[in-house]
């Protein structure tokens, strides 16, 4: 056995469809050692590392057209609104949009979501009204119906989930005879990796009038997503989570919707004509983007996009479901190891939730962290989904492009140490 | 962060919680949980005076807040209700006998907290029951 085996490349073994190896060249971050080990990143889900083409953007932005969008005139202001508007219809094309317009630019999926509850259905539901969530749902797609609940004595329902946390079908049958106006899930869980069947859905949600709101944030960075094809009205996305900034995020919305909705904020860009008591509103997207936008971050989402359209998305669902398979099979051989969720690679993307005996996942976290591995502990902001597992938390590992089954190789032998340590 | 966070004695107190379960003729009690992770830590005390003569805690939780909840109890039997309020994360760190780092500071601190809040209802006190971090 050579000495130098240990500090062979993380991306030994080649993925059958992306070169591995290559992207990690991308990511300047992944060359960092944790207390002397290597980083092995298993958290890609909370936020994804950025590769240096985004870096770089963001810093030749700064160096070279730095200027505000859409006022000004000069040059510079010329370049920065070309770069911006152009982000706009490379994210539009990315999920399949008809209409560049379609999209606004939020902060992220959160806002999305938000901006969706207090303008559209705050002004179309009225009291009574039911709202359809899932019980998978991520506080973001609670809470602003909760507010919205109290504030319009509308009702909320949630789809019942089965025990390997797939979406019950009778219950959803069951809760959309009831005609509620909206129905609002997620396309993939960020705690359960499950991938809802949105299409259907959507057309039984649409035969029956209701408006369907879709929280893309852990499908658009990890699959091919065509808004038309999927037929949902307002879909909401991150570009933190897919190789782009923090602070950046995208809502889509069919134009029709977006027309006839009353602004989010109010402020500077978001009107035609402004008088001391009355105002006009601008066309979308930009009545729902008052104020000077986060353009580092539209033009570094812009460039993520590229970089994931270079790679193309199906081999990136590819890649996933074939490091998920490989790490269902590992984890599974884990003495005491629990996996929450389906088997099925087909029904689910690369986040995966488990606990290991009866170590807490925060004790866990900890200890693999000692061995440079970073996942997620916690309720992962799904309470009402821990309670429906009746677990207080888990532990979470998730993948994407630049990870290699060699680090789900690292993540079990770490598991095995601990389970020994805590003789669980 | 260091690797032997859990030295055996933490993983012992984890698996075997001392003073663990109700305390009868307790004439204190405080119960907390943390929001981040929602372990849950109930204490029970009996205070003659200025003195904690007993303490029992329950709960739920990571091996660092059940640990550190547990060798609490034995360090605070017999000490003086002054004593305790003064305790702080220093304090804590030396009871645990290991720091655990800024990401699980409120683990390490939970007991503690929950039994300052315990001391506070008994004495009817106003005054804060917030720790001294530093």
């Amino acid at each position: 056995m050579k000495t130098e085996a240990k500090h062979l490349p993380v991306a030994r073994r080649k993925s059958s469809v992306l070169d591995v190896a290559k992207i990690r060249e991308d990511f300047p971050i992944l060359k960092r050692k944790i207390g002397g080990k290597p980083l092995v990143f298993l958290d890609s889900a909370a936020t994804s590392q950025k590769p240096k083409q985004v870096i770089a953007a963001i810093e030749r932005y700064y160096k070279e057209y730095n200027a505000n969008v859409h006022r000004g005139v000069h040059r510079l202001s010329e370049e920065a609104t070309i770069h911006f508007e152009q982000a706009r219809e490379k994210f539009a094309r990315f999920i399949g949009a008809k209409n560049a317009r379609e999209i606004v630019f939020v902060r992220n999926t959160t806002e999305a979501l938000n901006l969706v509850a207090f303008t559209w259905a705050r002004t179309n539901l009225r009291p009574g009204d039911r709202v359809l969530l899932t019980e998978m749902e991520h506080h973001s797609n609670i809470i602003p119906w909760q507010i919205l609940a109290r504030e319009r004595s509308i009702k909320l329902d949630y789809i019942r989930i089965t025990d390997d946390g797939l979406l019950d079908s009778n219950s959803f049958k069951e809760l959309i005879r009831e005609k509620p106006k909206i129905l609002s899930l997620a396309h993939v869980s960020n705690a359960l990796g499950t991938i809802n069947p949105l299409k259907e859905m959507t057309q039984e949600a649409h035969n029956l009038g209701a408006t369907v709101i879709v929280d893309a944030a852990q499908s658009v960075p990890h699959m091919p997503v065509d808004v038309v094809d999927l037929g949902c009205d307002f879909m909401a996305a991150s570009g933190h989570k897919m190789l782009a900034p923090t602070g950046i995020g995208a809502l889509y919305g069919r134009y029709e919707l977006l027309d006839r909705m009353d602004p989010f904020m109010g402020g500077g860009e978001m009107i035609k004509e402004v008088h001391l008591h009355d105002a006009r509103w601008n066309d979308p997207p930009w009545k729902f983007e008052a104020g000077t936008p986060n353009i580092e971050g539209v033009i570094g989402l812009g460039v993520a996009v590229d970089y994931l359209s270079k790679l193309g998305m199906q081999n990136v669902r590819q890649h996933e479901r074939e490091i998920t398979k490989y790490a269902l099979a590992h984890l599974q051989d884990v003495k005491g190891l629990i996996l929450y969720g389906t088997r099925d690679v087909e029904k689910r993307g690369a986040a995966i939730s488990f606990n290991l005996g009866d170590i807490h996942a925060h004790d866990l976290a900890t200890i693999l962290d000692t061995q440079g591995i970073a996942i997620r502990s916690g309720h992962h902001c799904a309470q009402p989904l821990m309670e429906r597992l009746k677990v207080p938390a888990t532990s979470r590992a998730s993948f994407y492009i630049y990870n290699a089954t060699k680090e789900v190789d690292m993540l079990v032998r770490a598991l095995d140490a601990a389970r020994k340590m805590f003789r669980a | 962060m260091s690797e032997d966070i859990y030295k055996e004695t933490i993983l012992d107190h984890f698996r075997h919680p001392r003073n663990f379960g109700e305390l009868p003729n307790a004439n204190a009690r405080a119960r907390e949980a943390n929001v981040v992770c929602g372990d849950v830590i109930e204490m029970q005390l009996r205070v003659d005076g200025d003195k904690v003569e007993d303490v029992r805690f329950q709960g739920q939780g990571c091996a660092i807040s059940l640990a550190s909840a547990s060798k609490l109890t034995e360090f605070s039997k017999g000490k003086s209700v002054s004593e305790i309020k003064q305790l702080g994360k220093r304090d804590m760190i030396r009871v645990l006998g290991s720091d655990p780092g800024v990401a699980r500071v409120e683990c390490l601190l939970l007991g503690l907290k929950v039994l300052k809040i315990a001391i506070r209802n008994h004495l009817g006190d106003k005054a804060s029951s917030e720790i001294e971090e530093d």
